[in-house]
């Protein structure tokens, strides 16, 4: 997969949104967003990603109106929507605890939308039934909210989000109420939505598979700035840095010094007296400080690891069985939290913990990024 | 025993005795529960429950004559009312007449009877003055004494008092009585009060909650609103008048509103007014005392309930197309409702009661019903038409509430 589609942020069609030099305080000190760059194109999925305090959610904010950017603009098309007001963006939205009016029947939550549009009621009857149809709710019509599932809610909230057909809709964190398995599932309701309406959405969530599973392309961001923005594939597969090596996905890091480059390739050194090859990651160069990134899932053990060119002697520190797969976590050149995912079937089971075992992994599996 | 074996035959006794031991441990906690509200209980018993009783008893007791004067109570209940009753009543009410000053309840009994007629006190005791030790014809001897005896009207007024419950206070309290033939009528225009009084009270209390809460609820959004240390600092602002006793509050304000009061200088001197404003000892003192005693009690509930609504609420209906103010009316305003029901409904039923204020910044034509109750209970002695007027304030509460329940819990229905 990883070659599959190596996007480039240059876009063909022209944007639906455009963020441009997009800045905001809000005390005047401190940037919560700072020097926000980006541009989405209509009927794409784009997931914003960070954790909490990163400046995801100001920026879904200021999209949706309800925060004015500090500095900068941001376009709708050719349309500077700085200064219109949230109710006349016709855009959808979705928030975190669903914020369906309690004192309204279902029914009337998702025909509010085409009230305030004062659409005949006719047509506003057609569109009710026929999402109400859409997320299976048609019995719940005449229920009020507190007496349905969250589940229930949440598609409730979707569908009043989508019945006015916006030109894009915001979910802020829609799913984070939700226990795992009906996340889960909403996630592909919602991504089968998309691809079945053709929609475009900006989606806010802190949750990295969440983002992986449903996105065309993520926004990681963090401390303001978006750190990377790409394919799912390829934030896993090529970390700008070692903020989203880490942030995304499982990993262990290493920090090393390069030692030579050669075209994309490297070599870096590591411990005391070891060394590995690696993709070099941006803007690092022979000698630079480097923070090497691996996955738990490409590390090798023992026998696996016999034919490969990075071979490393490490202590087992202990193993944890989770049923598919194992864990062990062994120390390496002073990171005693290095993990390696071996399948159950691979696994000599007379191995004990204190025990040294020979890890082994590709060149191409290691990338030395930049050390913050 | 209280090992349980798992064969099937062990498991029925078992469960008996599984049930009594459930019973017994329950027990223990339901003594402790009673035990934590047998105090309120019975205070609430004692102070509330079983003087209220009591008052809804006074306002249809019918007085004393029937213990002071059992027999010829008796006699006259058997009366028909026409003509003259026959010669033993006559003679047991003059025995009874003349036991009755030396039991001392003539007193009451007077009293009583004047309800009926003024005459009457005047009537007995001109009666005892004349009483004979003994008579052969007490009738002839009694209308011998006043000629008053000899009418029919006298006679029925003392079978009215001789019942043990009457309406007439409850009647009267409605400007109601029972006219000659016993129908049910409105009494002459020139006395008619309380249809006035109970219409004023209503008035007043209604317009005092709704002032509160055109106040009130401007006040409750923006502390429920604002970041906490602000919103802290001015709820101690609302609350500091609970600080300081209300009658210090209502005299404060005769300060302030009188003639040559704080309000009416401050205008003067604006030049927004020529000669001082009459701010009280009218209805307009009356509003301004009562509100600004009342207010906290319609902000905390308000506040209490708009403090629990998200605003991501208004932020929905507004990314939804609405203007924010239709956000605020459609979506926000109608999940205080409840907040709004809870405030109007304690601000109006403690206004209904009250009294100091009203009776130190009113005018004569700003009292409420509690006036008069607290002018019957303590000038007049006068408990059966304190306890009507008081009872039918009572009722007309009870009323209003459920009126009021109704129309709240159709429109709220919010879903838990």
């Amino acid at each position: 997969m990883p070659n599959k589609t190596n996007e480039t942020s240059s876009d063909h069609s022209t944007p639906l949104i455009h963020f441009d030099a997009v800045q905001k305080t809000y005390d005047g000190e401190n940037l919560v967003v700072k020097n926000l760059n980006l541009a989405i194109r209509p009927g794409e999925f784009v997931t914003l990603l960070g954790p909490s305090g990163s400046g995801k959610t100001t920026c879904l904010m200021m999209l949706a109106g309800f925060e004015v950017p500090t500095s900068g603009d941001i376009y709708l098309r050719d349309q500077r929507l700085n200064s219109v007001p949230p109710h006349k963006r016709n855009f959808g939205m979705v928030f975190q605890n669903y914020a369906l009016f309690p004192h309204m029947t279902v029914e009337e939550n998702i025909r509010y939308p085409l009230k305030t549009r004062r659409l005949p009621a006719v047509e506003a009857d057609r569109k009710v039934s026929e999402i109400l149809d859409m997320i299976q709710l048609r019995d719940f019509a005449k229920r009020r909210p507190g007496q349905l599932s969250g589940g229930q809610q949440q598609r409730v909230a979707l569908a009043r989000s989508l019945v006015f057909e916006p030109q894009l809709v915001l979910m802020d964190e829609p799913l984070g109420a939700l226990d795992k398995q009906l996340r889960e599932q909403m996630q592909l309701e919602i991504k089968h939505l998309h691809e079945q309406l053709g929609l475009t959405v900006v989606f806010v969530t802190h949750d990295q598979s969440e983002a992986l599973t449903m996105s065309d392309r993520v926004a990681v961001f963090n401390d303001g700035v978006i750190q990377q923005i790409d394919t799912p594939g390829n934030l896993y597969e090529y970390p700008a840095n070692a903020f989203v090596a880490q942030f995304i996905g499982e990993n262990n890091t290493l920090a090393g010094r390069i030692e030579s480059v050669e075209g994309r390739q490297c070599r870096a050194r590591f411990g005391e007296g070891l060394s590995t090859g690696a993709l070099l990651g941006p803007t690092l160069a022979a000698g630079d400080a480097t923070r090497l990134s691996i996955r738990p899932e490409r590390v090798k053990l023992n026998g696996a690891a016999r034919a490969l060119p990075n071979r490393l002697p490490a202590r087992v520190r202990e193993f944890i069985y989770l049923g598919d797969h194992l864990r062990v976590r062994c120390e390496l050149a002073g990171n005693d939290d290095f993990v390696a995912r071996v399948p159950v079937d691979e696994f000599a089971s007379h191995m004990q913990p204190g025990e040294t075992v020979e890890l082994g992994w590709r060149d191409e599996d290691v990338r030395a990024l930049d050390a913050p | 025993m209280t090992t349980t074996t798992l064969d099937g035959g062990a498991s029925a006794p078992a469960r008996g005795n599984l049930k009594s031991r459930l019973r017994r441990a329950e027990r223990m906690r339901k003594l402790k529960a009673i035990g934590l509200v047998a105090p309120l209980a019975l205070f609430l018993v004692v102070v509330f429950v079983v003087p209220i009783g009591n008052m809804l008893l006074n306002s249809v007791d019918n007085g004393s004559l029937r213990h002071v004067m059992p027999q010829t109570a008796s006699a006259l209940t058997q009366w028909d009312g026409t003509g003259l009753p026959g010669e033993a009543a006559f003679a047991t009410f003059a025995e009874e007449l003349r036991d009755s000053r030396r039991g001392g309840g003539l007193g009451s009994v007077g009293r009583r009877l004047n309800y009926e007629d003024p005459q009457y006190r005047g009537l007995l005791m001109r009666t005892l003055m004349g009483l004979p030790a003994s008579s052969d014809d007490w009738r002839e001897t009694l209308i011998g004494i006043d000629a008053a005896w000899g009418e029919t009207a006298t006679w029925r007024g003392i079978q009215a008092a001789a019942s043990p419950r009457t309406d007439r206070y409850l009647l009267a309290s409605l400007d109601l009585e029972r006219g000659a033939d016993g129908e049910v009528q409105r009494v002459d225009e020139d006395n008619r009060l309380y249809q006035a009084v109970f219409q004023r009270t209503l008035v007043i209390a209604g317009g005092v909650t709704l002032i509160c809460l055109l106040l009130g609820f401007p006040l409750a959004y923006l502390l429920a609103t604002l970041p906490a240390k602000t919103s802290n600092l001015l709820m101690i602002l609302v609350l500091l008048p609970f600080w300081t006793s209300l009658l210090v509050r209502t005299a404060a304000w005769i300060i302030l509103l009188q003639s040559n009061g704080l309000a009416n200088q401050t205008l003067q001197t604006l030049g927004l007014i020529e000669s001082p404003l009459q701010l009280v000892f009218n209805r307009t003192g009356v509003f301004f005392a009562m509100v600004h005693i009342l207010l906290p009690f319609m902000v905390l509930p308000l506040y209490s309930v708009m403090k629990g609504i998200s605003p991501s609420y208004q932020r929905a209906a507004v990314s939804l197309g609405a203007h924010p103010f239709a956000a605020f009316w459609q979506v926000y305003a109608p999940q205080t409702l409840s907040g709004v029901a809870a405030g109007t409904i304690l601000v109006f039923i403690m206004a209904l009661g009250y009294y100091i204020t009203p009776a130190l910044v009113g005018g004569p034509a700003d009292q409420m019903v509690s006036y008069y109750v607290a002018y019957y209970t303590n000038t007049t002695n006068n408990w059966g038409m304190a306890a009507a007027l008081g009872s039918i304030l009572l009722a007309v509460t009870l009323l209003l509430y459920l009126v009021y329940h109704r129309l709240v819990n159709r429109k709220q229905m919010i879903g838990s």
